[in-house]
């Protein structure tokens, strides 16, 4: 029940977006994440936007998984 | 598709599996709290890719498994109430109460109506204003914030008939409850993703504080939950227990403060009747506006509550049983013909150990390799 996926914000009109879920488009509303532009993804859960996916903090996320292998390797 | 696949990455996950095996020397229970990190362990294999070392655990964090019968009781009398329409997801449509369920309400002449949000619910109530529309509000805080926003708008244009059954529940206290009754040993603890979205990281503090439990907040697909045993892991063998995120792109440590406000501005804490647990004061929202309220609206007895006879969901919520020990399980319970809401719900403990099977033989492949094949050195 607690499900969110990651959906691609394409247009915004007022507190209503229309977003891209791999290619299929659906809307959303922004009332819990004003912050959101055209172009972010944002976590949907029941057509609503309740976080703002950080692409610093994914590639950041991916880096530490990389460092942890490395360290690993270099045992 | 973005967010997605790169968190599928079979090399990423096997990297993580060989970081766990190298690091993992005590043996450590670590528990997911969330019925959706269950599903996920389970269609993707990952228990069979973890060291002996370490046990899994599932928790409580399946909102319709722990809505108690007497709330679903209420839930399924306002359905049978004439000049009610009763709005709710559909995952509590088959889901039985004391004597009766929303689908048997619906059947026997009740105006149930499946909603995908509760926006959909506010316009159920703009286009049927002589009706009251009931949404059944079930969920943990990552739905209450949605619901919260739908009674500001009904506020905002006025909608009157637009009214909440609120058996929200928070997921702080019930942890507190958890770990402080002492039952279930859990050394780490995955902490759920999307509720974290919500309230943050921070609320979890207590855990390795008072009780020494580390913490790491995971997203839902399988390198997510391995990164987050690799962090528990980490943590545990050191000897410092602390709350990690490693769900960094969708939770900050703050939370959504937008959505807690909402929250804060709609519900007051109250007491929340949690199935196999028990009342938690505290871990439940109540309305704050009584007009909103359909508790207060509508003076609802659904009469004496009952359990499923032979149904251990409530011993399961707590951790100390699997479906595995409930003689119903596979017999007589299943999802066509389910007997408690741990097997109704497609993210209750039951129906997940039902689908994939407890050694999960079935399980989906991470991205094209073998389940089993990860572990592999
Ligand atoms: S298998 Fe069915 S009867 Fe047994 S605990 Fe699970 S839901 Fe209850």
């Amino acid at each position: 029940m607690c499900l969110a996926i990651p959906a691609k914000i394409t247009a915004i009109e007022g507190t209503e977006a229309t977003v891209d879920i791999g290619g299929v488009t659906r809307s959303t509303s922004l009332v819990l994440t004003p912050e959101a532009k055209v172009g972010d993804y944002v976590l949907m859960h029941t057509g609503y936007a309740i976080s703002v996916v950080d692409e610093d903090e994914a590639k950041e996320t991916m880096r530490i998984i990389e460092e942890m292998m490395a360290l690993d390797e270099a045992r | 598709m973005r967010f997605i696949d790169e968190y599928r990455d079979s090399e990423l996950a096997r990297g993580l599996v060989e970081h766990i095996h190298r690091r993992s020397k005590r043996s450590l229970r670590l528990m997911e709290f969330c019925g959706g990190h269950t599903v996920t362990i389970f269609r993707y294999g990952l228990r069979q890719l973890l060291p002996p070392t370490l046990q899994m655990l599932s928790g409580p964090g399946c909102p319709v498994c722990v809505t108690a019968n007497a709330d679903l009781d209420k839930i399924i009398a306002l359905a049978r109430t004439p000049g009610v329409i009763l709005a709710t997801f559909g995952d509590l449509l088959k889901v039985p109460g004391s004597t009766s369920s929303l689908q048997q309400a619906r059947a026997e002449g009740g105006d149930v109506r499946i909603v995908y949000s509760t926006l959909d619910a506010l316009l159920l109530a703009r286009e049927n204003p002589d009706r009251a529309v009931v949404f059944a509000g079930i969920g943990f805080e990552t739905t209450a914030p949605t619901v919260a926003a739908s009674v500001l708008q009904a506020k905002k244009e006025g909608i009157d008939n637009y009214k909440v059954i609120s058996v929200h529940k928070t997921t702080p206290p019930v942890l507190r409850a958890l770990v402080g009754s002492g039952e279930v040993r859990v050394d780490g603890l995955i902490c759920p993703g999307h509720v974290s979205a919500i309230i943050g990281s921070r609320p979890y503090a207590f855990l390795p504080r008072e009780y020494g439990i580390g913490c790491a907040v995971a997203g839902f697909e399988p390198v997510d939950i391995l990164q987050a045993v690799a962090m528990l892991v980490d943590q545990l063998e050191a000897g410092e227990p602390r709350v990690d995120i490693a769900y960094r792109r969708g939770v900050r440590p703050e939370g959504n403060t937008i959505a807690l406000g909402m929250i804060e501005e709609v519900f007051a804490p109250g007491p929340a009747d949690w199935r196999g647990i028990g009342v938690i004061p505290d871990s439940g929202l109540r309305l704050r506006d009584e007009r909103f309220d359909a508790e207060r609206a509508f003076a609802i007895e659904p009469g004496p509550t009952r359990e499923p006879a032979g149904c251990i969901c409530g011993d399961i919520l707590r951790a100390v049983k699997t479906p595995l020990d409930c003689r119903l399980f596979r017999r007589v319970c299943t999802p066509e013909y389910p007997v408690g809401p741990c097997m109704v719900s497609s993210e209750g403990t039951c129906a997940t150990y039902y689908h994939y099977g407890q050694d999960g033989p079935e399980a989906e492949e991470p991205c094209g390799q073998p389940a089993r094949g990860a572990a592999d050195e």
